[in-house]
């Protein structure tokens, strides 16, 4: 591209407006007539069964229209990818109601009703018998000989072996349990490590500690967090010929019709989603909600529009967490610093449904971020009896990093050498190898890494140098200590659709499947295609968040995918248009196609001279039909760009394609987070004093999102260092922490008091506008620089769990040792 | 901060429902508003010798609002699904979060935790109400905030835009940490903190140059 006027630049986002005041539409804003009311049932108990349900006194109160139970809710079904493969479905996986609840909050039932009081009452004379089961709130305990399990017949997930030529079979509960030999190392505060059911290992383990200078081996506990977006997952539903509309809180548009479609056993041609704003989802939304079929079930039900509305206590129960992982961390290292062999052992705390990913990943994302030269990680999920876990921002990536900076940093301590240097020395380099070799023998690589540039630029920008000889010294009660940290994680995927069409009033009208939670890549991404076929933004419309208008094949918008995929299919589909508009003026004005050349909203000869407008450019393809107009469409195009792009036909040129560029590698994008704190050692209370993330993103398309995409997911990861965890009741199995009050997410005065964050703008060279995704990297990076600070500013023998909160401190340093109970969940 | 003596309500029986029965006065509720309240079934019924006024004037944004409105209805809850401004954001129903922030009378309050009942007599300003009705300009906190690209999902922007209106106008010059205090009763999750209080520290300025 030439020089850009959009690409790179801020600019008032097309939503912009209606946030700031106050017509921004979220799920719960929306009413329809004759609405009527649900509330839900919540499962008092950890682990129960419902042996008899009584809801004659429900039913025949006047203003109830329709109560569901589980057996209301179809079964899951199996998901058949983009690419056609099947996945069979878990038949033990989370469903919307259920009538054996795994932990206290799951919902049992739903009424409808005139209004909130008559269904609230109605659910008081709900008469239910339970049966209560045994249960475990508590990983480590679970695998104790004779200790519970969190269902009857187990406490992990297997995957049997897939049989050659058949999908593979969906995991099995199997019981999992560790002999007292194998748990003799709880007893000293080390993590046990027993027998698990998955592992891999790669380069020479044992040749690798041998040769070590230093070696450490230490145990750390990640906490579990919710992710508490400020909107509740409600719901409104209503249906029409057939046809579901389903107004709902979820991150991606078009990626959610699949979902709930296969909730509902339903033809995705029938589910209508509604939803052009999302009051934030971190993982726990990402293609839409499982409790949102409620209100189209009751809906249907009782033949009237049904809302939803979620409490913030029920939000806790059924919004999903990030699952802690007890980890236990040996690292090799050389007299210089550099790691020579890594042995990773995790225990994830899994809740009770879908078997977790984060146990896997952390392994993935540590094995490519400090490139160890062998590895080997070990790790299983357990079940517990608690809210079900959800992909949070960096899933896995955040508690593999959280289980290693801490140790990287006394590795530095001991051999005496400088934090960043020794990170910089471990850091991935361009086309960096990472996790174990596949059946073939190769490893897999990442697009690009410029962790290190990343590394040399915060050194300068942070004066890391001149804070470096400050830390540590006490002035009076106060401390300071400064901390770096890397992280990294996936940051896009490829092949999905970009669609618009250049209409006869001289106006871009582009089609966005991509979800509005806050990030802005619902519309930052189509500037690219603004830029390309040279039409000011100020004549473009954008049509998103709603599913009945003719929206193209998009990804999820999560796991920090979008930026990159829809940068590339933007591009696909203005590299088409243009095409196309070259042959039309070939067509018109004479010449080869390759002879013209887009720019300024006109196609012209190369070189100035005869061209047209692109409104002219339009009608002409308008008449000319054909592949013009979108008459006819190129195979390779989702089916469901291919319903959107067939009603958008015949209306002006259009643009549109599937990203089929190459692509060789992962795509990742890494940040270096840099962090001082100042500690009062009387009060144990202390301030994030200034915070500077240095972002590898690849190329920049929105500063401003970019900025706060990079600064808030900091924050997010800083929560996990500083105050966020759940407490439960472990006799009862219940939660205590339900509320903002007790979990304790950052407020704006626990807010660094300075924050900054860079962009190295170095673009990626395997996708072609160069852009990567930037959502989930800044967590781990915030929140282990403020950890690295810490021990900084007070010694290694403070914390050997996150968060670090005030009394953990005046006890360590009161007694000289970390004094947390090591192995226990939810303390 | 003047208190407004408020009649108590008698209860007629231990019953709820006999209770709800009793203050509810004549009129018509469309069934839209009926997220907590008793919907048209039970309206036309007699009010009870003792009974809170329910047909009340609330000036909103401006404006003077007849508004249907029970003794334990929150202003928040009155605001959203009676008035229709749904601006305001209900994000813990608690006083936790403060995404329901709005001006009584220049002040801001939690309207989750405020009873519609004691605003009677007091003007309110939603988010709806910020930019000016005739022209559309955006206030100083909102143009701030636009220019700025503040705020991510911004389910949490009105409470926060309310709040600091309703600081600046006690302290209209303050420094970042003065108005981060300021605002400090009010939670953001997507926790863009800094550009949050970058944006509000340019609403503060543009105010100031009016």
């Amino acid at each position: 591209m030439a020089a850009l006027k959009l690409v790179g630049r801020n600019y008032t986002t097309p939503d912009l407006v209606a946030k700031v005041t106050g017509q921004a539409k979220y799920a719960e804003d929306f009413r329809v007539d004759g609405m009527l009311f649900a509330r839900l049932l919540l499962s008092p108990m950890p682990h129960a069964r419902v042996k008899k349900l009584n809801l004659s006194a429900a039913l025949a109160m006047p203003g109830v229209k329709a109560i569901i139970t589980a057996d209301d809710i179809p079964a899951p079904a199996a998901t058949v990818t983009d690419l056609g493969q099947t996945i069979q479905a878990n038949m033990k996986g989370e469903r919307a109601l259920t009538s054996e609840p795994m932990y206290q909050g799951e919902p049992i039932l739903a009424v409808a009703a005139v209004d909130e009081l008559t269904a609230i009452e109605a659910i008081e004379k709900i008469e239910i018998d339970w049966e209560p089961l045994p249960f475990s709130v508590d990983p480590i305990d679970s695998l104790r000989p004779g200790r519970p399990t969190a269902r009857l017949e187990g406490n992990v997930w297997v995957r049997p072996p897939a049989k050659p030529g058949t999908p593979p079979p969906p995991p099995e509960v199997q019981n999992l349990k560790w002999t007292e030999e194998e748990l003799a190392d709880a007893r000293d505060g080390r993590l046990p490590m027993g027998k698990v059911p998955d592992q891999w290992t790669y380069g020479d383990l044992d040749a690798g500690f041998k040769n070590a200078a230093l070696v450490l081996d230490e145990t750390f506990v990640t906490p579990n967090t919710s992710h508490q977006t400020l909107e509740s997952r409600t719901a409104m539903a209503y249906w029409q010929n057939g046809k579901l509309f389903l107004h709902c809180s979820t991150q991606s548009t078009v990626q959610t019709v699949a979902s709930v479609a296969r909730w509902l056993h339903m033809d995705p041609n029938d589910v209508v989603i509604i939803s052009q704003y999302t009051g934030g989802g971190f993982g726990s939304k990402a293609t839409g909600t499982h409790t949102s079929i409620i209100p189209a079930l009751l809906a249907k039900k009782a033949n009237a529009p049904v809302m939803m509305r979620i409490s913030r206590e029920e939000e806790h129960y059924i919004g999903g967490a990030r699952p802690s992982l007890h980890g236990r961390m040996k690292v090799g290292f050389a007299k210089d610093g550099q790691i020579t062999a890594i042995d990773m052992f995790v225990v994830g705390e899994n809740g009770p449904y879908e078997p977790q990913g984060d146990t896997a990943q952390s392994g993935r994302i540590v094995s490519l971020l400090y490139q160890p030269q062998a590895m080997r990680w070990r790790g299983v999920s357990v079940l517990t009896n608690t809210p079900p876990r959800r992909a949070q921002s960096q899933p896995g990536g955040l508690q593999g990093i959280m289980l290693m900076e801490p140790l990287l940093s006394k590795a530095a301590r001991k051999l005496a050498l400088d934090q960043v240097a020794i990170r910089r020395m471990n850091a991935p380099e361009g086309k960096a190898q990472f996790g174990p070799a596949s059946p073939q023998g190769t490893r897999a690589h990442a697009t690009s890494s410029f962790m290190k540039q990343a590394l040399d630029r915060g050194r300068d920008l942070f004066k890391w140098d001149e804070r470096k000889a400050a830390s540590g010294k006490r002035q009076g009660a106060k401390v300071r200590g400064v901390g770096v940290a890397m992280s990294t994680f996936v940051a896009g995927s490829v092949g999905f659709d970009g669609l618009f069409v250049i209409k006869p009033d001289g106006r871009l009208y582009i089609q966005s499947g991509i979800g509005n939670l806050g990030t802005e890549s619902v519309s930052d991404v189509h500037r690219v295609s603004a830029e390309m076929v040279g039409v000011p933004w100020e004549k473009c419309e954008l049509t998103w968040g709603h599913t009945g208008r003719n929206l193209p094949w998009s990804c999820v918008s999560g796991g920090s995918q979008t930026t990159h995929a829809h940068t590339r299919a933007a591009h696909a589909a203005a590299t088409d248009a243009i095409k196309k508009l070259q042959q039309i003026a070939a067509k018109d004005l004479g010449g080869r196609p390759e002879d013209y050349e887009v720019a300024n909203e006109r196609v012209f000869r190369k070189g100035g001279g005869a061209g047209i407008t692109l409104a002219q450019a339009a009608k002409r393809a308008i008449e000319l039909g054909g592949i013009f107009d979108g008459h006819e469409l190129p195979k390779e195009i989702n089916a469901f760009t291919k319903r959107s792009a067939t009603a958008l036909a015949g209306q002006g040129l259009m643009g549109v394609a599937r990203d089929s560029y190459k692509h060789d590698g992962a795509t990742h994008s890494f940040v270096a987070g840099f962090a001082e704190v100042e500690v009062d050692v009387e009060t144990g209370k202390y301030q994030i004093v200034d915070y500077l993330a240095v972002a590898d993103v690849g190329t920049v398309v929105h500063p401003n999102a970019l900025g706060g995409q990079v600064l808030g997911r900091s924050m997010l990861g800083i929560g996990h260092a500083i105050g966020q965890k759940w407490v439960y009741d472990q006799h009862y199995g219940v939660p205590l922490a339900k509320r903002f009050h007790y979990n304790k997410p950052p407020t704006i005065l626990d807010a660094p008091r300075k924050m900054a964050w860079e962009a190295l703008d170095i673009p990626d060279p395997e996708t072609p506008v160069g852009a990567r995704g930037i959502g989930e990297p800044p967590v781990a990076a915030g929140c282990c620089a403020i950890l690295n600070a810490l021990a900084d500013a007070l010694g290694d023998e403070i914390f050997r769990r996150a968060p670090v909160m005030t009394d953990e401190i005046l006890t360590a340093l009161e007694t000289g040792r970390p004094t947390q109970d090591p192995l226990t969940a939810h303390v | 901060m003047a208190e407004i003596k408020m009649p108590e309500p008698e209860l007629p029986s231990a019953s709820r429902r006999g209770f709800i029965k009793g203050v509810i006065a004549a009129g018509a509720v469309a069934s839209s508003s009926a997220y907590l309240f008793r919907s048209t079934s039970l309206l036309g019924q007699p009010s009870a010798p003792g009974a809170v006024e329910r047909l009340i004037t609330l000036n909103v944004n401006g404006q003077d609002r007849r508004v249907d409105v029970m003794p334990q209805e929150t202003l928040a809850m009155t605001i959203r699904y009676k008035l229709g401004l749904t601006g305001t954001k209900i994000g813990c129903d608690r006083a936790e979060c403060g995404a329901c922030t709005v001006l009584i009378d220049d002040v801001p309050h939690y309207s989750c935790s405020f009873l519609t009942q004691r605003a009677r007599g007091r003007k309110i300003v939603t988010i709806e109400g910020l930019a000016d009705p005739a022209t559309g300009k955006l206030s100083a906190v909102q143009q701030g905030v636009v220019d700025e690209q503040g705020f991510q999902c911004a389910f949490c922007m009105p409470g926060f835009v309310m709040a600091a209106t309703g600081y600046l106008k006690t302290n209209s010059n303050p420094s970042r940490q003065e108005l981060a205090h300021g605002i400090s009763g009010n939670l953001c999750r997507c926790q863009d903190y800094d550009k949050i209080l970058t944006a509000m520290m340019r609403g503060a300025e543009y105010m100031r140059k009016g």
